[in-house]
């Protein structure tokens, strides 16, 4: 009787340790995003408070001057926020269809070079990719695609690439039994069909998390449109103008701004996230295993 | 069998082999041929339309058609200076500004011209096969398939042609184009002072990785090996620290008795869900000299002046390995909890009536198989660490510089990062290209050492 009490008490504390550390974690990892938010509400208006960096959290006046200077048309910012929308968009929709098309010509077909193919895109994956981001701006600008017409510039070269990430969609797919496609191929139905109408059906959570990963990619690239677009306010996507906000010139001043203009990039793309978070965390597990 | 076996030890001897298989065949499929086929060693498809097969025949027609067509109005001017890259320079004439060759679409476009004829060549070989090919049949007495079975074929036993043709002709045009003219670009000496298309660049040799591998006052040898040295390190720290850690979270939260599981986890997800460079931003921000963690340890009255987060080196080194822990333990939680679920419990079960501690457990039970399973994962993680771009270029921009690098890098480059200022700040394109071929072979050196470790690799069965 009284082990069996030291027991449930070790196990009381060792509960107890767990639970502090746990809210101790989520303490250090909610906080940026507090202070993000907090940041947002402190007004630029030297009248009013300070728009750089301070060494408090909570601002001592709440007021919304940050998000009527970003959302009214003192800058481009709702401009920079459709670009980012539409390559978003555009991207998350090719690059699903194309990774779906090799995926399924790498699972289920057997044709002559196919591992050689394999192999050579995984090279070609161990370059780094800015190593060939002078020559895309050159063939792009030879198309008339950068600058004014960086936006679908972007779209064109995220979505031409995409095919080498098939790996994780293509372990999905190897998943579903072959016996399923042989079974309507003997019924009459030809590959197009199976894959159209069977596998595309069966593989709708891989199908989520591509197009989730591919829909929050751009709003991370800085790089790329940055260079693309290089001059050109009108093209900007929201992380070029407001990486510009807070590194060149008078950063001081823009911190405030930053924040409010993060937070509106943050609350849907977080909202999209949080909404599909299963299969996300079923694309990430599956692929970790495969590799 | 002895033949095959010889031939796959020596892939010099097999290509030569195969290349003779194909001349001969080539000189029989003539020799042998009628007409049609004669004809289409010149007018490709030729012999395909003259037997009634348009979709094939009209397919190698209209290829060879855009082919000419292409040499003749481009391709053919910028292959004839590919050697040189261009001789005639623009100059100024009174206030008229002359163009002259412009070295940067010489080297591209004479690329590609090289691609298209290389091309040409394979098809017109496909070309001849394919008339060898319907003769066969014709002679046997059997029946070509019709245009509409060709046409079908596409959606059946060729879908993996229409599957693949775009992606594989994207990535052609968008990754393996560009990543040929930047590996040529590293034997040429085209950088700020020899900027197309108002200046010509031209052939170098291996001046480029002379001066990449120099120690003298100017050279890059140094610098190069101080950055090589950090990205190798980071990418260690920075993947296992977050494995580690990352797993310890996940069993923290698996752990019986633990409620609102979810809650914690969801709490977690948030850093993956919103983009990074709000969040690196704004993080960066924090260890700012000005920024919250200074501006609260001084009002404590805990420090007297600023930590210098990220101009002192070392510290700025640690500080972004930290961060980085911020960043990763998230997708390693994620991960971790869908494998710790798989490994059987019974495992677990036989281990405690053993007597075993939780430590001993977790020291021979969880670990190997996570690291076991996990282990392609690893390897990934640390590549994908090697050219973690966004995490140093947002936190540190690769400061603090130091005048004692080389190419304005700063002491927390990687590699790639180092390439992205040459690229940008400098202008310095010769030796960014040549970076980038390093960063290449680390990479691919890095990969198949490792790989061939990997107990997963090695003993397929091993926990199953």
């Amino acid at each position: 009787m009284n082990k069996y009490a030291s027991m449930k008490r070790k196990r009381f504390i060792g509960n107890l340790l767990s639970y502090i550390l746990l809210i101790l974690i989520s303490l250090i990892w909610l906080f940026p995003f507090f202070g993000l938010l907090m940041g947002s509400f402190r007004s630029y208006d030297p009248a009013v408070e300070y728009g750089g960096i301070v060494s408090y959290v909570i601002p001592k006046t709440f007021s919304l001057d940050n998000y009527r200077f970003v959302l009214g048309g003192t800058t481009n910012y709702l401009r920079w926020y459709g670009n980012t929308l539409i390559i978003a968009f555009f991207v998350a929709i090719f690059q699903t269809i194309i990774v779906l098309c090799v995926s399924y010509a790498l699972s289920r077909m057997r044709f002559r070079g196919r591992t050689a193919l394999m192999r050579f895109w995984l090279v070609l994956g161990m370059f780094p990719g800015f190593l060939t981001m002078i020559c895309l701006y050159f063939l792009l600008k030879q198309m008339g695609l950068t600058q004014a017409g960086a936006v679908p510039g972007l779209i064109l070269v995220s979505v031409a690439s995409s095919g080498m990430g098939y790996y994780v969609c293509k372990g999905y797919f190897d998943t579903i039994p072959k016996a399923l496609d042989e079974a309507a191929r003997i019924d009459g139905a030809s590959r197009a069909r199976v894959f159209l109408t069977m596998t595309i059906p069966m593989s709708k959570p891989i199908i989520i998390y591509a197009a989730l990963c591919a829909f929050m990619g751009p709003w991370c690239d800085y790089v790329f449109a940055s260079y693309i677009a290089f001059g050109h306010d009108e093209s900007y996507n929201v992380a070029v103008s407001m990486y510009r906000w807070m590194n060149t010139g008078d950063y001081q001043g823009y911190f405030t701004r930053f924040c409010a203009g993060g937070i509106l990039v943050a609350i849907p793309i977080t909202l999209l996230f949080m909404a599909l978070q299963r299969y996300y965390v079923e694309g990430v597990t599956g692929g970790a295993v495969k590799g | 069998m002895a033949d095959s076996s010889t031939k796959k030890k020596n892939p010099v001897g097999a290509f030569f082999g195969a290349l003779g298989n194909n001349i001969k065949d080539i000189g029989v499929t003539f020799a042998e041929g009628d007409w049609k086929t004669r004809v289409s060693y010149v007018i490709m498809g030729f012999g395909p339309l003259a037997r009634g097969q348009f979709l094939r025949g009209g397919m190698y027609l209209i290829l060879q058609g855009l082919f000419i067509w292409y040499m003749i109005s481009f391709g053919a001017p910028y292959l004839s200076k590919f050697s040189t890259l261009g001789t005639v320079e623009t100059s100024k004439v009174g206030r008229k500004t002359v163009y002259g060759d412009h070295s940067f679409l010489i080297l591209l476009f004479g690329l590609l011209t090289l691609v298209f004829i290389a091309f040409l060549i394979f098809l017109w070989r496909m070309n001849v096969q394919e008339n060898r090919k319907e003769e066969l049949i014709l002679r046997a007495g059997k029946h070509l398939p019709g245009n509409k079975a060709d046409f079908h074929s596409l959606l059946d036993s060729n879908f993996d042609k229409t599957l693949l043709a775009l992606p594989v002709a994207g990535i052609f045009m968008f990754t393996v184009l560009p990543i040929i003219f930047m590996i040529c670009v590293a034997f040429t000496n085209y950088d700020a002072t020899h900027q197309a298309p108002s200046k010509l660049f031209t052939w170098v040799g291996l001046e480029n990785f002379k001066n990449l591998f120099s120690f003298a006052s100017g050279g890059f040898g140094s610098t190069f090996i101080h950055v090589l040295i950090w990205t190798l390190v980071w990418a260690l720290l920075a993947t296992f620290i977050d494995y580690f850690l990352g797993i310890a979270v996940a069993m923290l939260i698996n752990k019986k008795g633990i409620r609102f599981k979810k809650m914690w986890r969801t709490i977690l997800v948030m850093t993956i869900a919103v983009p990074q460079f709000v969040s690196l931003l704004y993080v960066s921000k924090l260890f700012d000299a000005a920024g919250l963690i200074n501006g609260t340890l001084m009002k404590l009255g805990w420090i007297k002046s600023a930590i210098p987060f990220w101009t002192d080196p070392t510290l700025a080194k640690i500080t972004i390995v930290v961060v980085n822990i911020w960043i990763g333990i998230p997708y390693l939680m994620l991960m971790a909890t869908g494998l710790l679920m798989n490994i059987p419990e019974d495992l677990y079960e036989s281990a405690r009536i053993d007597g075993a501690s939780p430590w001993q457990m977790f020291k021979s039970i969880t670990m190997p198989y996570m690291l076991f399973v996990t282990g392609p994962y690893l390897l990934t993680s640390y590549t994908g660490n090697l050219n973690n771009f966004n995490v140093i270029y947002l936190l540190s921009g690769g400061g603090p510089k130091s005048l004692s690098y080389a190419g304005g890098a700063g002491a927390t480059d990687l590699l790639v990062t180092w390439l992205y200022k040459m690229t940008i700040n400098d202008t310095n394109y010769k030796m960014a290209a040549c970076i980038g071929i390093m960063v290449f072979l680390v990479t691919a050196v890095v990969s198949l050492v490792v790989y061939q470790m990997l107990p997963s690799v090695k003993d397929e069965e091993g926990f199953q």
